[in-house]
């Protein structure tokens, strides 16, 4: 059962990767960064049942980490969106040396 | 369930061998079934959506490419929006649209069907003193925590489910004539659906925690259904006030749940019912957890001080408002503490807050719906105020009661929403005939609709006096009920012994008991002051637009009318000893195994008497105080006198206080939101984000202009946050996407580093 679950994991920290690489729209890159946290947990929850509950007390703490950050990277986004009309990627490009 | 161990599985599959049931082996054991259904319905409806968004228009009509939505919160008519006059779409939209009309009920008429078999096969197996508990998988194996997947079937979850996939069946039928024209019409099928599925999940939930996924489950469906036209930014803004308030109640069921954890040690309903008995009569502890319980019940069901997103919540769809916002989802709360009747039994105090909230709440929201002009508000208002009334019946310990005037309030609430609904149908239609964007749902535009809708006006009135507590209709036997409970446990009950805030607890009943009172007398009058300006007197609706209100098709009065009869007769299922015209007590008797016990410890044990020289004149009170309420809207109201809402005077005085809710609204803003809003704009955002972080960065800056000092700390500072920004801007080109694949390949790296070191 570890295995399936590691594996699954390991899928979704992919999927979650390739999307962030080639997507250009600011909200999926955002969703694409919360599958790979959620990749991260499921992996936790699975060391868990092997190892004792401390995976899934950490899961916590990235699951409040991840709430946290959804609530200042969409504020980001809507602010970007009220600034730009846009939350494509490639046309935000200014802050650059 | 893929991450358990092998043990964990073992040990769920032996606990799913549970003892003897009678009710083993019956249909009962299809009860998965049932949440199941709503469920598939949801994805088939769902998928349907995704895939026919581009027939049905766009499914965001803020991203500016496509015909905009109408702003009105009523159905559209056809011409109104789509890709118009292309042939190809309309042929796939009508299509698609049969296929959404046939899931949609479809699966309510099957699962309705399945709760009927199982009741009969319960009703069959005679006496079943102990729930029928079926165990899935294990969901929470963490320490000494162990959560199961399980449906608990018992007297009460099966009224609950009867009542959510009866009442639900005819609500999801009027919706196919009522959002037929609805260009999201696939969408609101799949989220009424999903509403069914977490609503049977909160009610055949086992523990706590499966239940709070399903009280979770129908707060997201409801916000996403208050927000359904969420073009219009009201609309989105009363989805998200629902959601908000519903968070503090959600905190105070938390804690409740961790509370319950930390000291019994378990979260299933049998656990937390064995350990809470462990407890004295009153103990702090208990108390607690139940004022944190009702916590979550007042935000769910809008009582005081969380009661003011329910009005709000009328942006969504009308029969939304009739299944979710009056017969379902609000009444979870009083579901829940009917549900842990073992843990309220013991806290007297407690219970005292309930029925004092209760009826304050009841009154309150009363008097607030005298002076409402929207016909939905109005609606709404008597909602929160019969919410009320069931809070006054499961606090003092009459479960049935409450039960039973929740259940009525089921029937006739829908039909009066569902009726409501039918005339905003008739009112939107004929505005859209003339080009009138006058408002459809505004009373003062209505009047004399009896001529243009008799069915409706008649299904109506049966409503309307069901819910004024006019014999024999269905409210009367309920909320009767209610009153009696409330009254008779002012003297010689564990409510009479507590006390609250020092005031002695058979005064805090007595006074519960004239608020009801008054609350019962108000309902009378704005329910009658409701039918007068909607459906007599004079019609006020325009000289044009008159000869275009006709009644609405037979999918939509046919579900009233099912639901006319059920709230004529629905007294029946619980009649009154001094009324015998059947089987008395009915719904009290069937209740009994699950609440029986709870109800028994609030009178220490024995069974109420009230001499019958009382019980008379308690009724006779209730009757004339309906009556009298009836009579004094027909007196004084003149909707002859009535102009329509652009003309209409402002009000004044007490009738402005009235009209304006109270202005709790704008006491919470002023109080609540105002300052959250000024600390994070004065404080966190000029204060400390522009202030300190923006002037420090400033300073640095500023030193390398600095050139009255050479050498100094300063300018070397910042000759050396210049020689950094060098090599750093090179690397910073302003492109997300690159910052991306660096930071990847250099996880690569370190990773392969560590693995072929």
């Amino acid at each position: 059962m570890l295995a399936e679950s590691l594996f699954f994991s390991a899928v979704l920290f992919t999927v979650g990767v390739v999307g962030v690489l080639t997507r250009r729209n600011a909200i999926i890159i955002f969703m694409c960064v919360e599958l790979m946290l959620n990749a991260v947990n499921l992996s936790f929850v699975a060391f868990a049942q092997v190892y004792g509950a401390s995976g899934q007390v950490f899961v916590f703490f990235v699951m409040t980490v991840a709430a946290a950050e959804a609530a200042v990277g969409l504020a980001i986004i809507i602010a970007l969106f009220r600034h730009r009309h846009t939350v494509n990627l490639s046309n935000i490009n200014l802050l650059k040396g | 369930m893929m991450l358990l161990p092998h043990e964990a599985m073992l040990a769920a599959s032996q606990l799913a061998a549970p003892a003897a049931h009678p009710l083993d082996g019956t249909v009962a054991g299809y009860v998965w079934l049932l949440p199941l259904l709503p469920l598939l319905g949801f994805l088939a409806n769902g998928l349907l959506s995704v895939t026919s968004a581009a027939h049905f228009g766009p499914a965001d009509p803020g991203a500016g490419h496509g015909p905009a939505h109408p702003s009105s919160p009523a159905p559209h008519a056809p011409s109104d929006h789509g890709a118009a006059g292309d042939d190809h779409h309309a042929v796939a939209r009508h299509r698609h649209a049969s296929l959404v009309s046939l899931i949609g009920p479809g699966v309510l008429v099957v699962a309705f069907g399945l709760a009927l078999a199982i009741f009969f096969a319960m009703q069959g197996a005679g006496e079943m003193k102990a729930p029928f508990i079926q165990r899935y998988f294990s969901w929470m194996p963490v320490g000494d925590l162990n959560i199961d997947v399980a449906f608990q079937l018992d007297q009460l979850s099966m009224l609950m489910v009867l009542i959510i996939t009866g009442v639900g069946m005819l609500i999801l039928l009027f919706s196919v004539g009522y959002m037929r024209d609805d260009p999201g019409y696939p969408r609101y099928f799949a989220y009424l659906n999903l509403f069914v599925f977490f609503m049977l999940v909160l009610v055949l939930g086992s523990s706590y925690p499966l239940m709070f996924i399903g009280w979770e489950g129908v707060g997201l469906c409801s916000y996403l259904l208050i927000g359904f036209w969420f073009s219009e930014k009201a609309n989105a803004d009363a989805g998200k006030k629902a959601f908000i308030v519903n968070r503090i109640g959600d905190f105070g069921f938390l804690v409740a749940m961790f509370m319950m954890f930390a000291n019994f040690g378990a979260l299933d309903f049998t656990g937390v019912a064995a350990g809470a008995s462990q407890l004295g009569l009153g103990s702090v502890l208990v108390t607690a957890i139940c004022l944190f319980l009702f916590l979550g019940c007042a935000g769910k069901s809008a009582q005081i001080p969380l009661y003011v997103w329910l009005p709000d919540a009328m942006a969504g769809p009308t029969p939304v408002s009739a299944l979710i916002h009056a017969a379902t989802m609000v009444t979870a709360g009083v579901y829940l503490i009917a549900r842990s009747n073992i843990l309220f039994s013991l806290a007297p105090v407690a219970c005292l807050v309930v029925v004092l909230i209760g009826a304050l709440t009841a009154i309150f929201a009363a008097s607030i719906g005298l002076k409402q002009w929207d016909i939905k508000k109005v609606l709404a208002y008597s909602t929160v105020s019969q919410l009320g009334y069931m809070f006054m019946g499961v606090g003092s310990g009459a479960y049935a009661a409450g039960m039973f005037h929740l259940m009525t309030h089921a029937f006739f609430k829908a039909l009066l929403f569902l009726g409501s609904g039918s005339v905003i149908y008739a009112m939107h239609a004929a505005y859209h005939h003339t080009g009138s964007h006058d408002d459809a749902q505004d009373m003062r535009n209505m009047g004399g609709m009896r001529k243009y809708m008799p069915i409706t006006w008649g299904l109506m009135w049966i409503a309307t006096l069901a819910i004024s507590g006019i014999p024999p209709f269905a409210g009367f036997f309920s909320k009767d009920e209610i009153l009696g409970a409330v009254h008779a446990r002012h003297a010689g009950s564990t409510l009479d012994g507590a006390s609250l805030l020092g005031v002695p607890g058979g005064a805090i009943m007595m006074f519960c008991y004239v608020l009801g009172l008054a609350a019962a007398f108000m309902t009378a009058v704005y329910m009658t002051r409701m039918m007068l300006y909607t459906f007599h007197g004079p019609n006020r609706t325009g000289d044009r637009e008159r000869d275009h209100l006709h009644e609405a098709p037979w999918i939509m009065t046919g579900p009233l009318v099912v639901l006319g009869a059920l709230s004529a007769v629905g007294g029946w299922f619980n009649l009154p000893s001094f009324f015998p015209a059947g089987r008395v007590g009915a719904l009290e008797h069937w209740l009994d195994p699950v609440v029986g016990d709870g109800a028994l410890r609030f009178t220490n044990g024995a069974p109420v008497e009230v001499p019958a020289s009382t019980e008379y004149l308690l009724v006779g009170i209730a009757i004339a105080i309906a009556v009298a309420g009836i009579a004094l809207a027909f007196v004084r109201l003149k909707p002859a006198t009535l102009v329509p809402k652009t003309d209409a005077p402002a009000e004044h005085g007490f009738e402005r206080v009235l009209a304006n809710k109270y202005f709790v609204d704008e006491i919470y803003d002023a109080t609540i939101v105002e300052p959250v809003v000024a600390t994070s704009r004065g404080l966190l955002w000029r204060g400390i984000d522009v202030g300190l972080i923006d002037g420090f960065t400033r300073l640095l800056i500023q030193s390398k202009d600095d050139d009255s000092a050479p050498g100094s700390s300063v300018q070397m500072g910042g000759l050396l946050t210049r020689a950094v920004g060098l090599v750093g801007s090179t690397l910073q080109s302003g492109r997300v996407g690159t910052y991306a694949w660096v930071l990847v390949v250099g996880m690569l790296f370190v990773l392969g580093a560590f693995t072929f070191r």
